[in-house]
């Protein structure tokens, strides 16, 4: 089991927003850019990753219950989505890895659950 | 439990607000203490409605009616209607422009999505009208 807050620590991901929730636990992984897939086959606690950033990300990601939402390849994000995040209580991160690296990455914390 | 009923409007391309009403939504069922399961396919259903009169039509409502077996969820828009309800329910068809498209939506799964998580389902359309929706999800 690791928490928002471990993983950051352990991958360098940048906090962009939702600083308050990075307490969450992350259980598994999803990884997608299209929001309708993602909301029908996200599970709650999963890490998101996507290179989506506009402010409908965030409202997937609470009501699909995401543990967070990582922006990889250093995608820009806009400010809206980052007051969403913080209003909804969402942890926004990013990272310059790719979806693929960071899925690598996370693998190896996911699995010793 | 006497019947609980929620109402919200939705606005045509409010994209700032979009997903709102089902949050909100989603909140006041978790407070009544649906379990987490039937609490999904209400919050899948009520997001891709809410995004569909978003994208899709001139603006419209979402009414819910929570009783103690199931949550009736009424969905009309104020048009344009939709031109072929079996095309429209097909899974990857979708008439979202590029822009929407690039937002990540446009995906072609609204409708069947909100199928899947509904006991019951029914929609009606009058092309150059409206689009009515009723959902009715179990909760026993």
């Amino acid at each position: 089991m690791i928490t928002v807050e471990e993983l950051k620590n352990k991958l360098s991901l940048e906090v962009i927003g939702g600083e308050g929730s990075l307490s969450n636990v992350i259980k598994n992984v999803y990884i997608g850019d299209l929001l309708s897939w993602v909301m029908a086959h996200m599970k709650h606690q999963d890490a998101w990753i996507t290179i989506q950033t506009n402010t409908n990300v965030i409202a997937v990601a609470a009501l699909g219950e995401a543990a967070c939402v990582i922006i990889a390849e250093n995608a820009e994000i806009e400010d809206v989505t980052i007051n969403k995040a913080n209003e909804e209580g969402i942890p926004l991160l990013r990272s310059n890895l790719s979806a693929y690296e960071l899925a690598i990455e996370l693998n190896h914390y996911i699995k010793d659950k | 439990m006497s019947p609980i009923k929620l109402s919200y409007q939705v606005e045509k391309d409010d994209f700032t607000r979009a997903g709102q009403a089902s949050s909100s939504i989603k909140k006041v069922l978790r407070q009544l203490g649906i379990e987490p399961q039937i609490l999904r396919k209400i919050a899948i259903a009520t997001y891709e409605a809410e995004m569909n009169i978003i994208i899709h039509s001139e603006g419209g409502s979402i009414d819910v009616d929570i009783s103690a077996e199931k949550i009736t969820i009424i969905i009309k828009d104020r048009g344009p209607g939709i031109e072929n309800i079996e095309l429209a329910m097909k899974v990857g068809y979708s008439t979202a422009s590029q822009k929407i498209r690039e937002l990540g939506f446009g995906a072609g799964m609204g409708l069947p999505n909100i199928k899947r998580c509904s006991d019951e389902f029914r929609i009606e359309s009058s092309y150059g009208e409206y689009t009515k929706l009723e959902i009715v999800i179990y909760i026993k």
